[in-house]
């Protein structure tokens, strides 16, 4: 099934994950109990993986829910529960009138900038060729498209990535280390 | 719809199925799927009560229609009792939490091929809810999510038991989630694709791939007994522990949901192993059941090898209940993150270097000598991993850890006359 054959599918699927995805994401910045903060976010990010799977982008959606659902907020949430951070009301906000303001600004920015480019022609060379990627798939499965270029045209990148995500787990066990010594003497 | 095409072309021409009848089609395999699990998931409640009496040798339920309506009873139980919310409880996400901890179980069956396809009059059925082409990869993110069902209980009760039992549960699940990811890499990389039709097919036409990968397996059977919170694994509930840990505080039918989606987990689980190590719906020595034309019976018979290959599994989930002892909680994290993941890891790579090593050597996969060269290396690896690193722990009995001086040691410690434990008094 690709969008021609059932276009009222995927349009209604387009708006409900769309809504919901918006919706959670506003509930995730204005509730003060970190936990139900946490919960949104997952909803949202839920929600932007059906819309990767609405984008024919099965392996990014299953990534998404893997990754950021599935281990990065459960662990998220593990550590604010541990933490205990307290009533919702004990929280003061840590931010003032004037990060408000600049935040806000920055949102309506970018809330024009997606108006501007769904307006904007494409480049040709961006756009992919009718059901291209469903054929593609048919012939290598789901996943092969995405790591033909990402281990042979970008493999320096994709290691170097790695390293950086080496880094950030070495710094971690640093940090963690660090305090234990203090705690020692 | 493309696994379906794949598939005709590898099975020979059919019929595609027009719009109506692949929705029909999807809408009753849909009904039975559901109708099928839940009354599994019910039958199973007795089948572990049942196998616990046989194996403790007593009777188990013989009540209740001579015990096969005990899960009807538990039901009906279930649904009357009162419903109770703890004082300090958040109650909207207490509520949620059996919800969460439940449909992740009920979803991930979705893309579980379970038979032949069946070539109707109207065209070919996929016997799969959902062929996607990501298949494995669904199942692994839909699963992680069953967590959020446990943490939320755990964490929503206020009750320092029930945050006990979910704070043991998410270190767990997340520890063995990897090491569960990187058992099936390897079974990826023979297949060559993560759609679970493929993997079926691949292992009917070549070799089963308990052959192929049997340390994988076995990285794969310890991690879904750790990611389904079952005995050697418990330690979410670890009742002496615990009370029961994350649902202390639930009743009536919430706390039979988290008990629902614990055996469906062990469902789904068992069936993910019959289908990634076992050949899925194949009939073995045969390629009769997996070439075209498909009838029913062909879909039938497949449906039969698949339930068998299952409920083998599930019997074995209940058989390693009632026989090993829980793990401590230390021996159970540096068991996954200090021997499962190197082992995987070091898997991976004996694999693949072994695959790259046999197509230079020109056996291509599919070939004899490709498929013995990797069952030698499995049965080299698994030799090592039971012999030297079970150090007379796991395989050889107990008593071959202590020398002759400790047996009988021991033995004269329990022939001495036993002595009161605390004076006895007087009144």
């Amino acid at each position: 099934m690709t969008h021609n054959d059932l276009p009222l599918f995927y349009v209604f699927h387009f708006y409900f994950f769309g809504i919901v995805a918006v919706a959670s994401a506003i509930a995730f910045v204005t509730r003060k109990s970190p936990v139900a903060a946490a919960l949104w976010l997952v909803n949202t990010m839920f929600c932007l993986a059906a819309m990767y799977v609405l984008l024919d982008a099965e392996f990014i959606g299953a990534i998404q829910v893997l990754v950021y659902a599935g281990a990065i907020m459960v662990v998220f949430l593990f550590v604010i529960m541990l933490l205990n951070l307290g009533h919702a009301s004990d929280l003061a906000d840590a931010r003032g009138m004037w990060w408000k303001l600049a935040a806000g600004l920055v949102g309506l920015a970018l809330l024009a900038q997606v108006f501007a480019v769904t307006r904007a022609r494409l480049p040709e060379a961006l756009v992919l060729p009718e059901k291209a990627l469903a054929q593609e798939f048919a012939r290598t499965g789901a996943i092969a498209p995405l790591a033909g270029p990402l281990f042979n045209e970008y493999l320096l990148a994709f290691e170097v990535t790695s390293v950086l995500l080496l880094t950030a787990v070495v710094g971690a066990v640093v940090l963690g280390k660090r305090k234990e010594r203090v705690r020692a003497q | 719809m493309m696994p379906v095409v794949a598939l005709l072309q590898l099975t020979g021409p059919t019929t595609e199925p027009g719009f109506g009848f692949w929705l029909a089609a999807t809408v009753v395999k849909l009904v039975a799927i559901f109708t099928v699990y839940m009354l599994g998931a019910a039958l199973l409640t007795l089948a572990e009560r049942k196998i616990s009496a046989w194996m403790q040798d007593r009777h188990g339920p013989n009540r209740v229609g001579k015990g096969w309506l005990q899960p009807i009873a538990d039901g009906v139980k279930n649904f009357v009792k009162e419903e109770t919310y703890p004082d300090a409880a958040n109650l909207p996400i207490f509520i949620l939490a059996p919800v969460i901890s439940f449909i992740p179980a009920l979803v991930t069956w979705a893309v579980i091929p379970f038979a032949a396809p069946w070539g109707s009059r109207w065209g070919i059925v996929e016997m799969v809810l959902a062929p996607l082409p990501i298949g494995f990869l669904f199942i692994l993110a839909i699963s992680s999510l069953g967590v959020y069902g446990i943490v939320l209980a755990g964490w929503s009760s206020n009750n320092k038991y029930a945050l006990l039992g979910s704070v043991r549960s998410t270190a767990q699940m997340v520890s063995y989630e990897i090491a569960m990811g990187m058992a099936t890499i390897p079974v990826l990389l023979l297949a060559g694709n993560v759609s679970l039709s493929k993997i079926v097919n691949q292992q009917a036409f070549e070799t089963w791939n308990v052959i192929n990968l049997t340390v994988a397996f076995f990285i794969f059977l310890v991690a879904a007994f750790a990611e389904t919170n079952r005995l050697p694994f418990d330690l979410p509930e670890a009742e002496s522990e615990l009370i029961t840990g994350y649902h202390t505080e639930y009743s009536a039918m919430k706390f039979s949901l988290f008990f629902i989606a614990e055996y469906c987990n062990m469902i789904t689980a068992s069936a993910l192993m019959a289908t990634l190590f076992f050949g899925g719906w194949d009939i073995p020595f045969t390629l009769w059941d997996n070439l075209a034309p498909h009838t029913g019976i062909k879909t039938l018979l497949t449906l039969g090898a698949f339930a068998t290959k299952t409920m083998f599994f599930l019997f074995l989930f209940m058989w390693i209940r009632w026989t090993l002892p829980r793990f401590r909680y230390d021996q159970l994290m540096s068991l996954g993150w200090k021997f499962m993941l190197p082992l995987a890891l070091g898997y991976i790579v004996a694999i693949a270097s072994l695959i790259v090593t046999l197509q230079f050597l020109g056996f291509a996969q599919g070939s004899w000598p490709f498929h013995l060269g990797l069952a030698m290396l499995n049965v080299v690896a698994v030799i090592v991993l039971f012999m030297i690193l079970d150090r007379g722990r796991i395989i050889s009995p107990a008593s071959s850890r202590l020398d002759q001086r400790d047996i009988a040691r021991l033995r004269a410690v329990s022939a001495r006359p036993r002595t009161p434990l605390l004076p006895e008094t007087g009144d």
